[in-house]
């Protein structure tokens, strides 16, 4: 197992290697710093000026080297738009990603795998009916219109909740249902599917012949198994929502991590969306590793491959 | 004579299908006692393993079982509650499958699945169980036992994995073993092994069997008692001597011509076959389910079977019997 946790830790710094250079590269892929930092009145001099000052005339190597040596230090750079250091406008923002990601993905988790392994117990029954209807209805529609759905039911019409802003715990209802509602569908048809083909397994009969109870069945011998695939695709789900809830961010304004990159790519504030990047990518290495050892203490099997 | 472990009256298994009900058990009966041996024969598709697993009442929801009596050690099985079953289950009868690479749950260790099945069961500690399982995997042939417990199925081979499901059944000391096809899904070297073991801990442990197969020559080493079943029925029932001995039903004597003999089979002669296949069972079944492929049917196969009982021997067919003397070898 450890063996496998070392193997693993060392794919993830491999990985995260990479990613850090492709986030680097984004500069220069974008066009010009210089120019887009001197702003669009400056003259070819001042582009040079510039280019000097910041050191982009030197080998792009050498930059990443450099770029890297100080984000492993927690320097990430200032932000052209606020003139900050970008580590601890990130920081500030995080806080309110951070919670809203893991309150979309625990709302997800808990109703979509109960209602996944309903679903799975009494195949096309009213509760798998109700389980298709919901997914199929999660998945078409958009969160932005749900969102404003809640707002107008919720905050207007019944005014039990804020619509707007992050300095309470009620603040994070609404959103945490427009995020968790969006990684449902997918979660709990991954459970069912799962659980269905566990539950006709030969090791499923044989713990029935064992006499073990049905809950035991299904639970100690079925979602055990049917899990482990809800495992990975929760990790992907849970990096997607800290870096994708820029649409549930707008629309309740909550300005968190996914607001300011938003703001910052229109502001074409490069070392923030760099680093915004980099935090992002970060994530989802942290969560697939996560995943990746939790699925090896779930299945034997994979410890050792 | 003593009450019968096991008591089966016309036990019948009906399953829904798209076209009408297929009746894939029709009125069997049988019986077997403390210690004896019972082996089930017949084709895939005659249901015998169908038999087993409502023995078992493990039935999928769909199968309708129905049964004048089936009763185990006296208690009628088919109106227990669930939860009376259940300690049944795996307490006074185990199962051993055909699927060793499957039946254990990938999850668990060895040691936790052997012992989970004594522990569902039986008020003793961890301790205790695990004490049970190391004796049990010792006595199934397994060397460094304790080494074991700790290891996941996906690290045995298919023939350890059948003894630790021999092991499992057994954790609880069982009245009744039901073994259906045990052997089939392993190396021909290792059949002869687990079988052979498995009925070694039979006669020492003092259990009653049901053993599924399709290989005669097993049956003919080990079985007590023979059910000759073909598309549903039971053809030919009686102690395993009368059945080699005087094998009435022509079902029977055709399956007996399948196996090659040392000695008795020449070499470079042809095997016996039994040619068409098991009919179909769906909608109404009468008369002789055997006539499609019998030599000797006539139409009076299509009528009702009479039932041909010596001693503990019984056959149906309507040849007094089963046309034998037309096969036999002038001596």
């Amino acid at each position: 197992m450890l063996q496998f946790i070392l193997k693993r830790l060392m794919l993830a710094a491999i990985v995260a290697l990479t990613v850090s250079f492709i986030s680097f590269s984004l500069m220069f892929l974008s066009g010009d710093p210089a120019a887009a930092l001197a702003g669009e009145t400056a003259s070819g001099e001042d582009i040079e000026a510039i280019r000097t000052l910041y050191g982009f005339d030197r080998p792009m190597l050498v930059q990443y080297w450099e770029w890297l040596g100080s984000a492993l230090t927690g320097d990430l750079g200032q932000s052209y738009y606020f003139k900050l250091p970008v580590a601890s406008l990130i920081a500030d923002r995080l806080g309110v990603t951070m919670t809203l990601g893991l309150c979309g993905i625990t709302f997800a988790l808990l109703t979509a795998v109960p209602l996944g392994v309903a679903a799975a117990i009494r195949p096309n029954s009213f509760i798998d009916r109700l389980s298709l209807f919901m997914s199929v209805a999660g998945q078409a529609m958009p969160s932005f219109w749900f969102g404003l759905i809640l707002i107008v039911v919720f905050s207007i019409k019944f005014g039990m909740l804020p619509p707007s802003g992050a300095s309470t715990w009620k603040h994070f209802i609404m959103p945490t249902i427009v995020l968790g509602y969006y990684a449902m569908p997918a979660i709990m048809r991954l459970t069912r599917a799962g659980m269905l083909d566990v539950l006709s397994s030969d090791y499923i009969r044989t713990a029935r012949a064992k006499g073990a109870s049905e809950v035991r069945v299904l639970f100690k011998h079925g979602l055990r198994n049917a899990i482990i695939p809800v495992v990975s695709l929760a990790a992907v789900q849970m990096g997607f929502m800290l870096g994708g809830s820029i649409v549930v961010e707008s629309i309740f304004a909550l300005h968190g991590a996914g607001f300011l990159a938003w703001e910052s790519i229109g502001r074409n504030d490069l070392p923030t969306v760099q680093a915004l990047i980099l935090v992002f990518a970060m994530f989802y290495i942290v969560f697939t590793f996560l995943a990746d050892v939790l699925n090896a203490w779930l299945d034997p099997r994979m410890r050792s491959s | 004579m003593t009450e019968p472990l096991l008591n089966v009256r016309n036990l019948k298994l009906d399953i829904p299908v798209a076209s009408g009900t297929l009746h894939a058990v029709r009125g069997i009966d049988f019986d077997l006692k403390r210690g004896e041996t019972l082996c089930i024969v017949g084709e895939s598709g005659s249901g015998k393993s169908l038999t087993s697993l409502a023995l078992m009442g493990l039935l999928g929801k769909r199968i309708v079982r129905k049964a004048d009596q089936m009763t185990f050690d006296g208690t009628e099985l088919t109106t227990m509650s669930a939860k009376e079953l259940r300690k049944l289950r795996g307490g006074r009868m185990s199962m051993i499958f055909q699927e060793p690479m499957t039946s254990l749950n990938p999850a668990y260790t060895i040691g936790d699945q052997l012992m989970e099945a004594l522990l569902l069961h039986k008020p003793v500690g961890r301790e205790a169980a695990r004490a049970r399982a190391i004796e049990l995997l010792e006595k199934v042939g397994i060397t460094a036992a304790e080494s074991r417990l700790g290891q996941y199925p996906h690290q045995l081979s298919g023939g350890l994995r059948q003894r630790v499901m021999i092991a499992m059944a057994l954790m609880c000391g069982p009245e009744l073993i039901i073994a259906d096809e045990p052997t089939t899904a392993l190396d021909v070297t290792i059949q002869a092994q687990i079988l052979r073991l498995l009925v070694d801990l039979i006669r020492e442990m003092n259990m009653a069997m049901i053993l599924i197969t399709h290989d005669l020559g097993v049956v003919a080493r080990v079985a007590d008692k023979v059910a000759v079943m073909y598309a549903g029925e039971l053809v030919e029932t009686g102690p395993a001597a009368d059945i080699f001995a005087k094998p009435c039903h022509p079902y029977t004597r055709g399956l007996l011509r399948c196996i090659p003999l040392p000695g008795k089979t020449e070499r470079g002669s042809e095997l016996g076959t039994i040619p068409g296949i098991v009919p179909s069972l769906v909608g109404e079944v009468s008369g002789c389910v055997f006539r499609t492929r019998c030599d000797y049917a006539a139409d009076a196969c299509r009528n009702a079977i009479p039932r041909h009982t010596e001693g503990a021997h019984t056959f149906r067919c309507i040849h007094p019997d089963g046309m034998r003397h037309a096969e036999e070898v002038p001596a």
